[in-house]
């Protein structure tokens, strides 16, 4: 199955069927369930061990939430003292205005070839596409990242971009696409990577990152990976772009005591990560490092989401991924299926708070609001509450309309619960139906006129209601005793 | 103590029995049971779906019958914690609003009212045969429900309890979405029976009947002989 880059909205109506595609395809299946259940094991472990770690989670919940009430404040003080480091800030409104900066900078700079290190707000904005486009060469250097690349496709997950590719599909990229030889070892994969990356590292003009948290106080940015590679991107190239969203900014550096415990654990169960990059402006005289440092903060829907108490929750977020590795229907399916940039219960809060119910309608009902994810959740974002919320939304706008049919159901339904009588009514018509549920004939050919039933008796058995319900045996048990 | 049954419409529809168990079970812990047929359901499957305005209809109904009681057990964990969402879904409306908050503390689960409330583990139950518990989603993390009805399932005479590395996996019901994405929400509960067979149990048993019905429902499909019964089912077997 290939996932080509994509105009991402284009597909969000397409969920259903993505869904029942990815759960035909058992490499899929077998490699997310894989992958899935070790770093959530590992997460575990490494949360088990931290005995503070609810109050910790408390701690960001609190800390995200006063950072996110004075946004503004926090953003402005970033900005002075960005400047005030020798790093030159953008504002960037939509992905339109961000891809447009970093395109002038590219011009500027006489940009040829660009690396870059592992983003998922530049997947957002669709840069790579926008400059390829404008005929620049865009290389990724995050292992995941590259192997998406080669294969013409977009992340699966936000933290392991290729986690939905078994070592054995992976070998036979580099086999179609670089010419070497198939190999199933991880290590021999990633030594022809690491052979093939060096060269474009010392060749590239321009170093595009991300970043995990831009600090107010001190106008830097935090960047974490394992590689090493984004160290390479942002020192080695003349110019060094970092895309930030407006809401990764954090009040100060003594803060990032509780995300730095929080964040590699939840992600990748890891006490740390093995790298751990603070970048407060450019090169010093004397020194390495880029010439040129800027800085573009993307907002791209995030400040409407602050508006409203319940979607302001959603931009606590700290891009983890452990909702998605602890989510029944993400373990079943994939990122793929989602068809958005951010997958998992996190996407599917987002993508809509982000890109509009109308558009995302499907994604919100992706859930049996199992509530796994607010569980290990390491800001305590209350996704299924975001999820229900969202759901309603989805009901108030047109984009239910599809739904005609079930509307029109729970409307009926609402009106036999409202009162004993019509209850009573509603139990008679199910006495009514019941010899037609319970011969296997009679509830085939019903069920071509329900379609809840079909869905429902596709795979499993229908119980019939009951010949006399609770409060009729009631009734009569009543009537014996008296 | 005086206790109201909120039977809720599931088990009053389609598993009468079980709320007939729920019935003897209390009164085997000592309570005087009261059922009151204004009651209808919680709300949740209109919640859920996303429509507040039906759920309320629901709810208000619900709300209105069962009001005055002292204490009201639900056997389902997940009808109890929507019963602590009905503030929430009232934040608009003031009265009923208060209504709700007075009501909502008042509901219990069947398993946490025996055990926490009336502190009453044995029951002088019996059920021979191996069991395996579904600790279901809603009673498992919204209300924190776990040792319950462990504790009252060790006290069963000749219930061996099995303990499966699935039983906090979600079995994919999840309401509309059961039929909404049912291919989705059949291999996810195929995901977690996995393994359950080799085990060698007889049952699988849980505290939501909505659960009970995707369980049996796929089980009975599969042509297997495990049993889903609801925890009341086995706490009022073998009356002594
Ligand atoms: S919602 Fe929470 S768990 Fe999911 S990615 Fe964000 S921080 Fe991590």
């Amino acid at each position: 199955m290939s996932h080509p880059a994509q105009d991402h909205s284009a597909n969000l109506e397409s969920f259903p069927e993505n869904a029942r595609r990815a759960l035909n395809d058992s490499q899929l299946r077998g490699a997310l369930r894989h992958a899935t259940g070790v770093i959530d094991e590992r997460r575990g472990q490494a949360v088990e061990r931290v005995a503070c770690w609810q109050e910790l989670r408390e701690r960001a919940k609190t800390l995200k939430a006063a950072t996110l009430e004075r946004l503004d404040h926090w953003l402005e003080l970033f900005e002075r003292n960005a400047i005030a480091r020798g790093t030159q800030v953008h504002w960037a409104r939509d992905a339109a205005e961000a891809n447009a900066i970093v395109a002038r900078l590219a011009a500027d700079a006489g940009a040829r070839t660009l690396v870059k290190s592992k983003s998922m707000t530049t997947e957002e904005i669709g840069l790579n596409q926008h400059l390829e486009e404008l005929g620049h060469r865009v290389v990724e250097t995050d292992l995941g990242e590259y192997i998406i690349q080669l294969a013409g496709e977009t992340p699966s997950h936000i933290i392991v971009p290729a986690i939905h590719k078994t070592r054995a599909e992976i070998g036979e990229l580099f086999h179609r696409t670089l010419g070497v030889k198939d190999s199933k070892d991880p290590k021999e994969l990633t030594a022809i990577a690491r052979e093939r990356l060096r060269e474009e590292f010392a060749r590239a003009d321009m170093g595009i990152s991300g970043a995990n948290f831009a600090i107010a106080e001190t106008g830097s940015f935090l960047v974490l990976e394992n590689e090493g590679n984004a160290r390479l991107c942002t020192s080695l190239p003349r110019v060094h772009v970092a895309l930030i969203g407006i809401e990764k900014v954090i009040p100060r550096l003594a803060d990032l005591e509780v995300f730095l415990r929080l964040l590699p654990r939840s992600g990748t169960g890891q006490h740390l990560t093995s790298y751990q990059t603070l970048f407060s402006g450019p090169r010093a005289a004397g020194r390495e490092g880029p010439e040129e440092l800027h800085v573009i903060l993307l907002d791209n829907g995030r400040s409407a989401m602050l508006s409203d108490s319940l979607s302001r929750q959603a931009l606590a977020c700290i891009r983890c991924g452990a909702c998605l590795n602890v989510c029944p229907v993400y373990g079943q399916i994939g990122g793929h299926a989602y068809a958005s940039v951010y997958p998992g219960p996190i996407g599917s809060v987002i993508t809509p708070m982000l890109q509009g119910v109308e558009q995302a309608h499907h994604l919100p009902f992706a859930s049996s609001l199992c509530g796994a994810c607010r569980d290990v959740c390491p800001v305590g974002i209350d996704l299924p509450a975001l999820l229900l919320k969202l759901r309603s939304k989805v009901r108030q706008g047109s984009a239910g309309s599809g739904d005609r049919e079930q509307r029109r159901a729970f409307r009926l339904w609402s009106l036999a619960m409202s009162g004993p009588r019509r209850y009573g009514l509603l139990l008679r018509a199910l006495r009514l139906a019941r010899p037609l549920l319970e011969r296997p004939g009679a509830r085939s050919r019903l069920a071509r006129w329900v379609p809840p039933l079909a869905a429902w008796t596709a795979a499993r058995e229908f119980r019939p209601p009951a010949g006399r319900s609770f409060r009729e045996l009631w009734r009569d048990q009543e009537a014996k005793d008296s | 103590m005086k206790v109201s049954l909120f039977v809720t419409c599931l088990v009053d529809q389609f598993r009468p029995e079980v709320g007939l168990a729920t019935v003897e079970v209390l009164r085997r812990a000592g309570c005087d049971v009261s059922f009151d047929p204004g009651q209808t359901c919680c709300g949740q499957p209109a919640y859920n779906a996303g429509y507040r305005a039906d759920a309320r209809a629901a709810a208000r109904q619900t709300i209105q019958s069962l009001e005055e009681s002292e204490a009201i057990v639900l056997p389902s964990g997940s009808c109890t914690a929507m019963t602590r969402h009905w503030p929430e879904l009232f934040a608009d409306d003031p009265q009923w609003r208060e209504r709700a908050e007075a009501i909502a503390p008042k509901c219990h689960e069947l398993s946490s009212f025996l055990v926490s409330v009336l502190g009453c583990t044995e029951l002088g139950a019996r059920f021979p045969g191996r069991v395996s518990w579904h600790d279901a989603c809603h009673g498992l993390r919204e209300l924190g429900i776990k040792s319950e009805p462990r504790a009252l399932l060790a006290t069963v005479d000749g219930l061996e309890l099995i303990e499966h590395e699935n039983s906090e996996r979600c079995c994919g019901f999840g309401g509309t979405f059961s039929v909404k994405f049912p291919e989705l929400s059949v291999a996810m509960l195929d995901r977690k029976l996995e393994g359950l067979q080799s085990t060698g149990v007889d049952a699988i048993a849980s505290s939501d009947v909505s659960c009970l019905m995707q369980i049996e429902g796929r089980l009975a499909r599969l042509g297997s002989r495990l049993r889903a019964l609801h925890l009341a089912e086995i706490l009022a077997g073998g009356a002594s």
